[in-house]
């Protein structure tokens, strides 16, 4: 469906992507993530054509997306990382110009957006500058679909977007998934890699990894606890002192702790606790995403 | 493109910045420069020659002296009198009529006047000098209704104490001028900057939509609305300010209607090289405006300018419209006497037009 | 000067109201942040947030109610509030076209720091935040990571005892977020109260109380723990969705 082959794209000095190469098949819903800055807007605008790599090729729909951009250019859906309607418009004028554009109409393909559509039609006569975030967000979907794209790049559509927004957003991409529609999507956020079918890590124009989410995490080959207490700031700065420490970080509620080789629970505690910090806990931990993502990149900076 | 047109017409309206720009700007310039000039000339007192004493010179000089504009102060009465009548420092125009001037205008459709004009205050000259042109226009058609364009009456303007000086002053030309181009090209290098900005654009590209669709669908809504706008700067010279309009109106607006399209051509191009509002905003108002402003004639004779701002003046759009428009709204002449400008017009429209399809980018860089 | 009743408090809010026409933004909200506090101000986006943090930073007047800030009421004593406050947003007010110096040189001098204060202060943010290649390079030139850390050092650069965060993380890749997070830490220990928003649940994790907004109301208030015992909730997240989808 899409296949990128080393793929190489810099502004100036600035190296945006440095050999990208991935696979994406047909009915897949594949996730780009990574921080701002990563290169994630710039992968998107290459595939979408609207940028030319440097060096390498990529082909969207088996179409070359710098000779054959006119044909895929009407076979794709794209929804910028800033939500792209005319804020001055109301939801409905919306609809109807990015239908008129794709030479179709609401009616065609109500069908497809309508899951979406019906959450805002209520307020199809506000103008698309008065909507909140999440209404934004599905108005902007609907546009990206309104021409029925075999294929759907999102860039970051959950950025900045409270959690239950991001949530229903999800969930929406499900459905759409269920229709056979391929969907690209990048997002900064590391708890949404658990919701695609396959991502890529990417950090400062790299690929980290390419997989199943779950394969990812079982790659992660350090010990891992979780460790709380009462003054967490003491806690992280004592424990990157301990001799085995990897690397601690905060995280939510606990400390994740990695480290080279297994340690034994209760000795720690008791360390910690003759150092005076209070209310001591500490786990065994399983790695999640972004564990993972922190590993794999402090990783690439060596 | 219906679509695209519909949307962008939409937008407009809900814009109010957009709406003031579009007609309260052009109608308030109309009133303010058209309060202070009124003023000016009234009353202005005159001198004449009158070589012939016959039918046609006597009639014109009723014609002349019955308007509202000029008074008579005196009755010159030979060639040698004239340096007397200005040195007095009284009158700011000496009107020359030549001998014979009824039977040169009978038998050979030509006659000639002279308009000697006190241009100290090289404005009121120019006004003085461009209503007594409209008088003898209108003089003319009213003798040869089959008028064709050809003038028959060549008025010959010497300007005294400011000789180089032969420009006629204007402000409704001006005002024109500088409204079409501060609409049409500020407005659509704006609207296309800002689709850029909010990203909107990057979904424009994406789509099958072509270039030249979006590129006409920006300039159809501001086409209408500026000749709206246009219109509305004749009507209101045309009737608060009985301004004569001798020329034919029709070619008057198919001049207009050219001169928008390329400041509309000019706009897009000027969008092509600006991405944000704020740097096409910056571009019309110091790349386009000023210039157009000064080095068209507009406020300030060119001929008065060193001769490398002539050159620039030269390649300024609004100075030929200008000249196109005084031609045919004050002296009435036809297409006959303003198609080499006309060309000149034709042929920014088509090379802008084409540099911004050209330049119009198909992706982000 | 009114001076401040409760001196441990750093914000005290008493049934504040902002309207706009008919739309009510903030209704009747009512907490106090202590001294020293890490305080979460999370909600839905339109929950009015961001409405709060303005009249919390004397941008705007509330329509009804009592708020104090750092010691000052809002409604006589706006000039003062801004002097005790520091401010960051996502958009990290530094000046791209400016050097790390220039920037703290500028907001120094806002602020009516010495010239010497500022030279001191320089060095330490240079020091501190590990930026000496970068000394003569633009702020644009920074990472991310470093951008951040130096706008919000810029932020407490006059030492105000109190500092709004408005979404400081966003984007953020999750080494730096979390350094950004010790940094918050770190001034919190050292007695500043930290007000800050964000749409990272983990984060919320990381303060000593949150509030949850909803519908211009705050529908939960608490420490993370006993929220999650409340709700019954697995992690913040879970309590934030509960809430906000009412």
């Amino acid at each position: 469906m899409i296949s990128i082959k080393n793929l190489y794209k810099s502004y100036g000095n600035i190296q945006a992507l440095k050999d990208i190469s991935v696979e994406i098949h047909e009915g897949e819903l594949f996730g780009f993530i990574g921080p701002d800055g990563a290169g994630k807007t710039t992968l998107f605008r290459i595939l979408t054509s609207l940028l030319i790599p440097d060096s390498g090729s990529a082909r969207v729909i088996d179409l070359d997306v710098v000779n054959d951009y006119k044909k895929l250019r009407t076979q794709l859906g794209y929804m910028p990382g800033r939500f792209s309607l005319y804020q001055d418009l109301t939801v409905e004028e919306n609809l109807n110009f990015f239908a008129g554009i794709f030479k179709t109409t609401l009616q065609e393909n109500y069908e497809l957006i309508k899951p979406i559509y019906h959450q805002i039609e209520p307020f199809k006569k506000r103008r698309a500058g008065d909507l909140s975030g999440g209404m934004k967000q599905k108005l902007a979907l609907s546009c990206a679909l309104i021409h029925k794209p075999k294929v759907l790049f999102l860039d970051e559509p959950t950025t900045g977007v409270d959690a239950v927004s991001r949530k229903e957003f999800w969930e929406m991409l499900q459905s759409l998934k269920k229709q056979g529609i391929t969907i690209v999507v990048s997002t900064p956020y590391m708890d949404e890699a658990a919701l695609c079918d396959r991502i890529a890590l990417i950090q400062k124009g790299e690929l980290l990894d390419i997989d199943k989410p779950q394969n990812i995490i079982d790659r992660y080959s350090h010990f891992l606890y979780g460790i709380k207490a009462d003054r967490m700031y003491d806690l992280v700065n004592q424990l990157r002192e301990h001799p085995q420490c990897l690397s601690a970080y905060l995280f939510g509620e606990y400390i994740h702790f990695a480290s080279i080789s297994e340690i034994d629970i209760n000795q720690l505690k008791e360390d910690i606790v003759n150092s005076g910090i209070e209310q001591v806990e500490i786990i065994q931990l399983k790695a999640n995403i972004e564990d993972s993502f922190m590993d794999l990149m402090a990783k690439a900076e060596k | 493109m219906k679509n695209f047109i519909i949307k962008e017409f939409l937008q407009i309206f809900r814009d109010k910045r957009s709406l003031i720009i579009l007609f309260g700007i052009p109608i308030i310039q109309v009133l303010l420069f058209g309060f202070a000039l009124k003023n000016e000339i009234r009353d202005v007192p005159i001198a004449i020659l009158d070589n012939s004493k016959d039918l046609y010179s006597q009639q014109l000089i009723t014609k002349i002296l019955s308007s509202e504009y000029f008074i008579l102060e005196e009755n010159v009465q030979s060639e040698k009198a004239i340096e007397n009548a200005f040195r007095k420092g009284k009158i700011k125009q000496l009107i020359v009529i030549e001998n014979n001037f009824t039977e040169n205008l009978e038998r050979e459709n030509r006659a000639k006047i002279q308009l000697i004009l006190d241009a100290s205050d090289p404005n009121t000259a120019g006004m003085i000098n461009s209503y007594t042109s409209a008088i003898i226009s209108n003089f003319e058609r009213e003798i040869n209704p089959s008028f064709a364009g050809v003038p028959m009456i060549i008025p010959e303007t010497q300007m005294r104490y400011n000789p180089k000086l032969d420009s006629v002053f204007m402000f409704v030309p001006g005002v024109i001028t500088i409204v079409l181009m501060l609409v049409s090209a500020m407005m659509t290098s704006i609207s296309i900057a800002r689709e850029k900005e909010l990203g909107t654009m990057e979904v424009l590209l994406v789509s099958p939509i072509k270039p030249i669709q979006i590129i006409l669908g920006k300039v159809f809504p501001y086409v209408i609305l500026s000749f709206i706008s246009a219109l509305i700067i004749l009507g209101l010279a045309f009737t608060v300010f009985e301004m004569p309009i001798v020329g034919n109106i029709p070619l008057l607006l198919a001049e207009s209607l050219l001169f928008i399209i390329m400041a509309l051509s000019l706009g897009i191009f000027i969008s092509t090289a600006a991405n944000s509002q704020q740097v096409a905003m910056l571009l019309s108002m110091f790349a386009l405006l000023l210039p157009s402003i000064l080095l068209s004639g507009f406020i300030f004779p060119l001929k008065n300018m060193p001769d490398i701002i002539q050159y620039i003046g030269y390649a300024m759009p609004p100075k030929w419209f200008v000249i196109i428009i005084k031609n045919i709204m004050i002296k009435g002449n036809g297409i006959g006497s303003v198609w080499k400008e006309t060309l000149i017009i034709l042929g920014f429209t088509v090379f802008f037009i084409g540099l911004s399809i050209k330049k119009f980018k198909i992706r982000l860089e | 000067m009114a001076e401040n009743k409760s001196n441990s408090k750093a914000v005290i809010v008493k049934d504040l109201v902002k309207k706009f026409g008919s739309f009510v933004a903030n209704d009747h909200l009512n907490f106090e942040v202590d001294k020293g506090e890490i305080f979460g101000f999370l909600g839905a986006n339109g929950a009015g947030k961001t409405t709060a943090i303005k009249i919390l930073c004397g941008l705007s007047h509330p329509t009804s109610g009592e708020v104090n800030v750092a010691g000052y009421d809002i409604y006589k004593q706006r000039d003062l509030i801004k002097k005790n406050i520091g401010y960051m947003s996502q958009k990290f007010s530094l000046y791209d076209d400016l050097s790390i110096a220039e920037n703290i040189r500028f907001y120094g001098g806002i602020y009516g720091l010495s010239r010497k204060k500022i030279k001191e202060k320089t060095a330490e943010y240079i020091e501190k935040l590990g930026l000496q290649a970068y000394t003569k390079s633009m702020v644009k030139e920074l990472p991310l990571g470093f951008k951040q850390k130096l706008a919000f050092s810029v932020a407490i650069v006059h030492d105000p005892p109190i500092v709004f965060l408005d979404e400081p993380t966003g984007g953020v890749d999750p080494i730096t977020r979390r350094q950004f997070w010790e940094l918050i830490y770190k001034e919190a220990a050292k007695g500043k109260t930290i007000f800050v928003t964000t749409h990272y649940m983990d984060e919320a994790e990381y303060c000593d109380r949150v509030s949850i907004m909803v519908d211009g109301r705050i529908e939960a208030l608490d420490k993370p723990a006993i929220l999650k015992e409340t709700y019954n909730a697995e992690s913040m997240e879970e309590v934030f969705i509960q809430l906000a989808r009412g």
